[in-house]
Order: C-alpha cells, then sequence, then structure tokens
C-alpha cells in the first residue's frame, strides 16, 4: 500500500540531463565504421594469400596503422554504447544494471587499449 | 522489465459460447477477452456469434450489441464513437486502434478483442491509464510564458506558427501508440512513451510557449526519452494516422542543436 500521488511516482527522481551524447555518438560511430569495415575487408581479405611480413609492411603504412586502430577504437566503442542500451533496456534492479554497465565499459576499454598495445607490438616488431 | 511469460493468474482461459440467432444470415464470430475482478476465476476468451443484419457497421457496434443484447456484464469504455474522445482504444485482431473508427467489414473472418497490450486490466477491455495519465501530467501539458498576455488580446501565432503544431494538436490520447511499443511495455516506469512525447513535442513547439528549455531539460534522460529505438509501432497502429516517432525524432534534434548546434 502506497500513498504516493500518481504523479510523483510518474516524475520518479527526475531527469537525469544526459543522453543525447550517448545517442548521438551511437550514430557517429555507426556511419564512421561503415568506410573502415570496407577498409577491414580489405585488410582480411590479404591474410588468405599474404605472407606475415608482408602483411606487417603493409599494416605499418601510416594509413593503414591509423585505419587499423580507428577501427579498433571506433568498433569497440560502438559495441559498448549499444550493449548499454540492451542492459538498460531488459535488466531491472538498479544495482545489477549498475554493474553490467561498468563491466561492459571496462571491459571494452580494457580491449581498446589491448588493441593499442598489440598494434604497438607489430609496430616495433616490424622496425 | 522484459517478460517472456505471463504470471499464472493471467493465463487466458477458453469462455462462454454464445451461438447467433436462428435465421441468421451474415455470422460474425468475435472473440472478446474477458476478466472480473470479482471472482478468483482466470482471463477467459469469450466466443459471440453476431448476426450482422441485426448491427451496426463498426468494431463497436459489434461490442455495443453484445452489451446490448447478450451479455450486460461486458465492460468497456466508449463515448463520442468517431474517434475523437480516445476512449475505446484496444487491441482488435493484434493491432491497438479505435473501435468506433474500424470498420468490421475491414475484417476477414473472426475478429479477435483484448485490451490494450501490457497494461493492468480494470476489467473486461478496460486498461488503467493512471499512470499513462499521470506521465502526461509530468510534461507539462500547457502553456508556461513569463511575458504577461497582450492587454484586451490572446497571444497570437502567425499561419506558419500555428502549422508547427499540425500533426500534433490531434492526438487524442487514446494510448494505442504507447501501449503497442515494446520499450514502453518494460520501461514504462520511467519511459514516457510516444503518446506523451508526442505531446512533449506539441509544446516544445508551440511559439507561445516560453519554457523550452526547461521542457528539453526534463526530457533529456536516457530513459524518459532515449528508451525509443524507432521501432516504429506507434506510428504503425496510431488510428489518427499521427507520427510519434518523428515527434520523438524531432525532440532528439532539438536536444542535439542545443548541445552541438
Amino acid at each position: 500500500m502506497s500513498y504516493q500521488t500518481p504523479l510523483a511516482r510518474a516524475r520518479g527522481l527526475g531527469s537525469a540531463k544526459t543522453g543525447t551524447t550517448h545517442w548521438w555518438m551511437q550514430r557517429v560511430t555507426a556511419v564512421a565504421l561503415i568506410p573502415l569495415s570496407f577498409w577491414l575487408i580489405l585488410f582480411i581479405q590479404q591474410l588468405f594469400y599474404a605472407s606475415y611480413d608482408e602483411i606487417r609492411q603493409w599494416l605499418m603504412s601510416p594509413l593503414n596503422f591509423t585505419l587499423l586502430l580507428a577501427w579498433a577504437f571506433t568498433g569497440f566503442y560502438h559495441a559498448a554504447l549499444g550493449l548499454q542500451v540492451v542492459i538498460e533496456d531488459y535488466v531491472n534492479p538498479n544495482w545489477l544494471k549498475i554493474v553490467m554497465v561498468w563491466v561492459i565499459k571496462l571491459t571494452f576499454t580494457g580491449m581498446a587499449i589491448a588493441s593499442l598495445v598489440f598494434a604497438i607490438r607489430i609496430a616495433i616488431s616490424a622496425g | 522489465m522484459v517478460e517472456f511469460t505471463l504470471p499464472k493468474n493471467s493465463v487466458v482461459q477458453k469462455g462462454k459460447f454464445y451461438s447467433a440467432p436462428k435465421g441468421a444470415t451474415r455470422v460474425k464470430r468475435v472473440e472478446v477477452y474477458r476478466w472480473d475482478p470479482d471472482t478468483d476465476e482466470n482471463p477467459r476468451i469469450d466466443c459471440y456469434d453476431i448476426d450482422l443484419d441485426q448491427c451496426g457497421e463498426m468494431v463497436l457496434d459489434l461490442i455495443l450489441k453484445i452489451k446490448d443484447d447478450i451479455d450486460s456484464s461486458l465492460t468497456f469504455r466508449r463515448s463520442c464513437r468517431e474517434g475523437v474522445c480516445g476512449s475505446c482504444s484496444m487491441n482488435i485482431n493484434g493491432k491497438n486502434t479505435l473501435a468506433c473508427i474500424k470498420a468490421i467489414a475491414d475484417y476477414k473472418g473472426r475478429i479477435k478483442i483484448y485490451p490494450l497490450p501490457h497494461m493492468d486490466v480494470v476489467k473486461d477491455l478496460v486498461a488503467d491509464m493512471t499512470h499513462f495519465y499521470a506521465q502526461y501530467a509530468s510534461i507539462k501539458p500547457w502553456i508556461e510564458t513569463q511575458t504577461p498576455p497582450p492587454a484586451d488580446q490572446e497571444r497570437l501565432q502567425s499561419v506558419a506558427e500555428r502549422k508547427q503544431l499540425d500533426g500534433l494538436y490531434e492526438c487524442v490520447l487514446c494510448a494505442c501508440c504507447s501501449t503497442s511499443c515494446p520499450s514502453y511495455w518494460w520501461n514504462s516506469d520511467k519511459y514516457l512513451g510516444p503518446a506523451v512525447l508526442l505531446q512533449a513535442h506539441r509544446w516544445l513547439s508551440d511559439s507561445r510557449d516560453e519554457h523550452t528549455g526547461e521542457r528539453l531539460d526534463d526530457l533529456q534522460d536516457p530513459f524518459k526519452l532515449y528508451r525509443c529505438h524507432t521501432i516504429m509501432n506507434c506510428t504503425d497502429t496510431c488510428p489518427k494516422g499521427l507520427n510519434p516517432a518523428k515527434a520523438i525524432a524531432e525532440i532528439k534534434k532539438m536536444l542535439l542543436v542545443r548541445e552541438e548546434g
């Protein structure tokens, strides 16, 4: 039994005054991933016939190295934003929602850092 | 929160069957969701064979026929019978609409009538609209100004300014759109839903209103506004032919312009 008015329930805790950046970045990264994914197809296609050294040299051109990291960062950012929405949609208890969203944020941040580390390692080994 | 199964006491069972009067030539079978809060029984689907020669042309006429001549306990809302009051919103053959402006002839075979989806049912076809109306009240659906009105005159609008309200002011708050939206099903405690957001846009678009910024402040929230994932069920189902999805997109655009424009 609650004597809280329907309006009080509807207004709840009020507006978080956020959300626009999240929504907009999801769209920006989605559009950015279109050309970047075409580049990725070009990259993966080479894996079928080129040798390890050839691919390493190809990747080390400034343009390809930039695009590789751009694809990784944009992809991980886009995935984290999208999965956050899925969690918010379908998970109800607030504590679980907060924990899961942060697990996603940290996981994808970790993967972005790891991709940077591995790219640098390839660059160093390519000399 | 997403729910995939019905609670035990909501499982719908087979109900009574009422046959058509003898000699009826044009018979329409109508299945209606029935639930009485005063009994412990589960909801049931009652089946009525209606003689169309003894009935009006709209789906609402079918329901009125049942209530008047067959089963007076059938409970539903209706008033204007011409799509203006928004009372007789219900789910007919899987789509939310107003029973009064849907012709029986538009439906082939049997007609299945349920209350609006994912709402608490008060009785039979009557959904509990308390939260929906409270959400509507929460967006302050009235003009908010600082400037006093001109002396001995109303606040004027140009023809172009008035035109901004077309496609928005016609909404009758029947809740067909909101209750067709999966996002609203899962998160209606916080998500305002297409109907209320269309109304919010109606006031954001009003040239006489002076609180656009405050209105946007109140809407800028991951749940109140951004639960809209452009599923478009709202626009598909609106019995008035309005476009709530577009209204929501316009609010998102206003927020983006405010932040980055």
